[in-house]
């Protein structure tokens, strides 16, 4: 009798053993294969905000652009920006000095999205702006890519990229937000602000001939803050009428 | 005194020396107009660098308003020189040649000889200057061409759209024209107590490069004498090339950043004007002139 019970207990405890080891192992395929749903999911997502962005092969647009770095102080300037597909950017300020964040990243997401090589992985949601925004990290597939990660926040119902960090190698973090108008329809935003990494800047005063100190105390603590901001109103799109290459000479 | 004046001008320009100031005016100029002309960009680069760590400045850097700005930090150090050959010779190349004996027995005020010698260096001085703008920002602007201005401070740096840099541009002249008068009344005020040019013209440029020297070192004890020497506020004309920012630090077209330290300055060195031209007459009209 005894030794039935013993048999009995020791059979079940095989089972239960089995029945972990089923269980483990089909819980793992079932994670997994979730995992690669949404990451394939995630990537046909960021495919449709492409298409929507591929819409534009060109485009002209004016607008107005103000540059906001602690040591920087510039006027806010008209600006003319030309786009050609795939990447190719430039900045036009008439009749002055263009200050950007040094890097070409670009302040159009196409040229972000533009490769083909990158995994893209859901990271949760977010609200920006009132809008549920979905959160896509896209690793880039190539180990010599300058960017290192790109997390998206976009807003799936109208495939559009709500904001954008970028993490590079040699230029820091780059932050953008877009708020969008009438031109959303092609992904085109009306405002973008580019947020940045700035370093510290010191002239030699063998340079500058300046032998007084500069600035007020006030100002001087205004010159710590290391986060530069350059911000873009656009006014008006000349979309697809083409353009010539040498313009981005 | 409009006759004496013109007397005095007679004398300053029909002098070989008075050209020399304006011959090595523009032959240090073209110079630097020339080596910007052919490697401006490596230049813009090298004062840029700092700026370039973290922006990419896209435009004309190197146009006509920034060459002026280069120039004008060069020159002014050593145009007090240049002016100094003039003024310092006032009296003392009269006293020198004898003459100045001969001049006083004409039925002519002693102050308003010594104030008819003065101007005349005040005009000298003017002239200059205006000599220096023309070649310095008239040529420039023809050939660099005109574009916003980027200047570089210490800390930070200002850009200046281009339709807000050419009133800075006739404030500053004017400025200089104060400052250099200031150097011109030194020198008139030196040239007194010689009897020869060369004297009065060396001891004005030693008090120039002394003070000058005071002024740029940044050694606390230096730091307490400063504010008195005219040195430090010969140099307030680049206050004409900073702007005030609004709290979204863009800047505000037609402001200057510390119109106080300007003003200060320009009385400062009105002050000092006034002091070595009344030292002139006191001392003059006490003078038993011998030569």
């Amino acid at each position: 009798m005894y030794l039935r019970k013993k048999m009995c207990s020791v059979n079940d405890v095989i089972i239960m053993k089995q029945f972990s080891k089923i269980f483990f192992c089909t819980s793992l395929f079932v994670f997994s294969f979730s995992f690669a749903v949404n990451a394939q999911d995630m990537t046909a997502l960021v495919q449709k905000v492409k298409a929507k962005l591929d819409l534009v092969n060109d485009y002209v647009a004016d607008g107005k652009m103000k540059t906001d770095v602690a040591f920087i102080k510039a006027p806010v300037g008209k600006i003319k920006l030309y786009f050609k597909k795939p990447n190719l950017i430039k900045i036009k300020r008439d009749n002055g000095i263009s200050v950007l964040p040094k890097g070409g990243i670009s302040v159009n997401m196409s040229s972000v999205i533009a490769s083909k090589d990158y995994v893209a992985l859901l990271s949760g949601d977010a609200v920006i702006d009132g809008i549920k925004t979905k959160i896509v990290k896209l690793l880039p597939m190539n180990e010599n890519s300058e960017i290192i990660l790109t997390t998206l926040y976009i807003d799936e119902p109208n495939l559009l990229i709500k904001k954008a960090v970028t993490t590079t190698k040699e230029n820091g973090t780059y932050e953008m937000e877009f708020f969008y108008g009438q031109f959303a329809n092609y992904g085109l935003p009306d405002k973008v602000i580019f947020a940045f990494n700035t370093k510290d800047y010191k002239m030699p005063k063998g340079i500058t001939l300046e032998f007084d100190d500069d600035g007020k105390p006030s100002e001087k603590d205004k010159l710590k803050n290391k986060k530069g901001k350059v911000e873009i109103t656009y006014s008006s799109y000349i979309i697809n009428k083409g353009i010539d290459n040498n313009i981005f000479k | 005194m409009w006759t004496l004046l013109q007397i005095e001008l007679y004398k300053i320009f029909r002098r070989p020396r008075t050209y020399i100031a304006f011959v090595a005016i523009t032959a240090l100029i073209t110079i630097v107009q020339l080596g910007l002309k052919v490697d401006g960009k490596e230049y813009a680069a090298f004062v840029m660098a700092d700026l370039s760590n973290t922006l990419q400045i896209d435009g004309k850097i190197v146009n006509g308003y920034f060459v002026c700005y280069v120039l004008l930090q060069l020159l002014l150090v050593h145009v007090p020189l240049l002016i100094a050959l003039i003024a310092a010779d006032m009296i003392s190349g009269e006293a020198n040649m004898g003459t100045l004996r001969l001049m006083l027995t004409k039925p002519i005020g002693r102050t308003q000889f010594i104030l008819a010698k003065f101007f005349a260096a005040c005009i000298y001085t003017i002239l200059l200057l205006i000599w220096l703008a023309i070649l310095a920002l008239f040529v420039s602007m023809l050939i660099f061409g005109t574009d916003d201005m980027f200047v570089l401070k210490n800390n930070y740096a200002v850009q200046i759209e281009s339709a807000d840099i050419f009133w800075r541009y006739a404030g500053a002249f004017c400025f200089a024209c104060l400052a250099m008068i200031t150097v011109a009344a030194l020198g008139f005020f030196l040239s007194q107590f010689a009897e020869n040019s060369i004297g009065p013209i060396v001891a004005t440029m030693s008090v120039i490069i002394f003070f000058t020297i005071l002024s740029t070192m940044s050694i606390p004890i230096f730091n307490l004498i400063k504010p008195y020497l005219f040195t430090t506020h010969m140099v307030a004309w680049k206050e004409f090339f900073d702007v005030k920012v609004n709290a979204d630090n863009e800047t505000i077209r037609g402001t200057i950043q510390r119109p106080d330290k300007l003003i200060n300055s320009s009385l400062i060195l009105l002050a000092h004007i006034v002091l070595f031209v009344g030292a002139s007459i006191y001392v003059f009209k006490k003078k038993d002139v011998l030569s």
